[in-house]
């Protein structure tokens, strides 16, 4: 049981007084940028903001949403714990927006011609193939269940941080976080965005100038770090050894060209106002990027402070609770609870909209009409939450890791159902399914055999290559795709332009 | 022009050029301001792409 003592209550207060003002702002948020052209009850409302969202807006929710607390924790725990290997968050969140440039307005357009809110809306609207649509959804909602849940975490660490232990400021974190959502979709985590990545950038500035400063600048940072893994030896220290150089250089392009595929990230792209949009954003989004590598560089900062801990996704707020006043910890301990809200929020939205257009107008209602789809998305948002916060308090934290791991490996194989399309009318939907299924299953059994390691060697010859599975098993997928194609499918385009554009105008 | 946007995977998925820590700037071992200098350089790489593709209007 915990001591009255051993909360923080300054920290506290700050937190609670934060937390406060993005719950006003979260109920407020569902009158806030409504448009000339309101649609009122409709699914492009509530489940994509009017599809309104201007650069600033759309800025402001893509960084706060792609960027999560889990990150925030997870990142300088994993370069705390192995150095180098853990900063290919950093190549990864640079090579994703050249991808975003070339994919994301050319997706954009083709939803918003046909008034598609999922990315498996999409692919049903380009091949009209029941069984690839419904591949691409069921893809999205398991992958991201298990990323809510990680946001979980990322809460439960800053609130253990501040002293307060139970799990009842979770769930009322979570209850709270679960009504706004449904009474004001969309609108609430691209508001709360705003304040959420305005704090963040604060408290990432700060820590990083001022904290060197205390630890003796930048060179006695980087040197406590590279004595601690030359103490602790093994596959750490400041630079790559050769056998990281291919998982490093995959698992930065694999998770690149999985990132936007996510119902989260896709959720963000559909809401914006024009392909333009999208376009100047994958110009201004990289400058999330550098608070990313600013906040890795925390893991080495923990050295030179002489951080220890148990659990290394302790390391972030037991460095702020060890270097900062309590005041200022509580902002960043909020910002960080805050960043959990946001893409929550976001991805509980994006799992509704796949349940409701892909699942329950196909399958349970078809002549469920707009204002209908909304009233269901409302309520499996809320499920989809709950079932996350069941997920963390009743099984290990360890599942939902795994499940997270996988989770990107899954969605990186609906990369060629979603994109090739946009580029070539080659691909049929059957060469497209076998080439998801191939890709899913063969992926998921290496992963598994592996241990659940993202990274699986493969000995040919005398030589052994280690890559990232999620991109060995999106090469299979492609390979598997191109064979079905060329065997089975003849003729090449499945779906005739005719029948193309009446989809589109459809 | 749109090759341009390759520059970013070879400067950074070709790890061995950038992998040691000299030369070192500010303190930061070379891998590190390496890979930080890639992120301003590739969001004016797309910029330079985008204005090209607006003054050849690209819809």
């Amino acid at each position: 049981m915990p001591t009255p003592s051993s909360i923080n209550w300054t920290a506290l207060g700050v937190f609670v007084f934060f937390f406060a003002l993005v719950t006003v702002l979260g109920f407020w948020a569902s009158r806030w940028q409504r448009g000339t052209a309101n649609k009122g009850a409709h699914l492009d409302e509530w489940g994509l903001g009017g599809r309104n969202f201007g650069t600033w807006i759309t800025w402001f929710l893509i960084g706060g949403d792609a960027y999560t607390a889990y990150t925030v924790i997870a990142v300088p725990a994993l370069v705390y714990a192995v150095g180098a290997y853990g900063f290919f968050a950093l190549p990864y969140t640079i090579v994703v927006y050249p991808i975003v440039f070339l994919i994301m307005p050319k997706l954009w357009q083709a939803a918003h011609k046909a008034g598609h809110v999922t990315a498996a809306d999409v692919v049903y609207g380009r091949y009209q193939s029941r069984k690839l649509e419904l591949a691409i959804a069921i893809t999205g909602v398991m992958a991201t269940m298990p990323y809510i849940a990680l946001q979980l975490i990322g809460m439960e660490v800053v609130i253990k941080a501040l002293g307060v232990t139970g799990e009842l400021p979770l769930l009322a974190a979570f209850v709270i976080l679960g009504l706004y959502t449904y009474s004001a979709g969309l609108r609430a985590p691209a508001l709360i965005a705003f304040v959420k990545d305005l704090m963040i950038y604060v408290v990432v500035l700060v820590a990083v100038v001022v904290l060197p400063m205390k630890l003796g600048g930048y060179g006695a940072v980087f040197q406590s770090a590279r004595d601690a893994f030359a103490a602790k030896g093994g596959a750490t220290g400041l630079t790559l050894q050769p056998q990281q150089f291919l998982p490093f250089a995959t698992l930065a392009l694999g998770s690149a060209m999985a990132a936007f595929m996510y119902p989260h990230t896709m959720t963000g792209i559909f809401a914006a106002k024009s392909a333009d949009t999208i376009r100047k954003n994958a110009v201004f989004l990289p400058a999330y990027t550098v608070l990313l590598g600013l906040i890795a560089l925390l893991g080495y900062m923990a050295y030179a402070a002489g951080i220890k801990v148990s659990s290394n996704n302790d390391v972030v707020p037991a460095l702020f609770n060890a270097m900062f006043p309590s005041w200022f910890s509580g902002f960043a301990f909020a910002a960080i609870a805050i960043g959990a809200l946001v893409p929550a929020a976001v991805m509980s939205i994006g799992a509704a909209n796949l349940f409701t257009r892909n699942f329950w107008k196909p399958y349970v209602n078809p002549g469920v009409t707009p204002q209908g789809e909304a009233k269901v998305a409302k309520l499996v948002s809320l499920a989809v939450k709950f079932g996350a916060l069941v997920f963390i308090l009743f099984l290990p934290t360890k599942f939902a890791l795994d499940l997270q791991l996988l989770g990107g490996m899954w969605m990186l194989q609906t990369f060629p159902a979603l994109v090739f399309g946009l580029f070539v009318g080659w691909f049929g939907a059957n060469a497209l399914l076998s080439g998801w299924a191939a890709g899913i299953i063969g992926g998921s059994w290496l992963v598994y055999a592996d241990g659940i390691k993202p990274v699986h060697t493969f000995h040919i010859g005398a030589d052994s290559y280690s890559l990232y599975t999620g991109l060995s098993a999106l090469v299979l997928n492609i390979v598997v795709a191109v064979l079905v194609q060329l065997l089975f499918e003849r003729g090449g385009a499945q779906v005739p332009a005719f029948k193309r554009s009446q989809i589109e105008r459809g | 022009m749109r090759l341009l946007l390759l520059l970013p995977f070879i400067g950074l998925l070709w790890v061995p050029f950038y992998n040691r820590e000299l030369p070192a700037l500010f303190g930061f071992p070379f891998f590190y301001w390496y890979q930080f200098a890639w992120v301003p350089l590739t969001a004016l790489i797309i910029w330079i792409v985008y204005k090209d593709g607006v003054k050849k209007g690209v819809q």
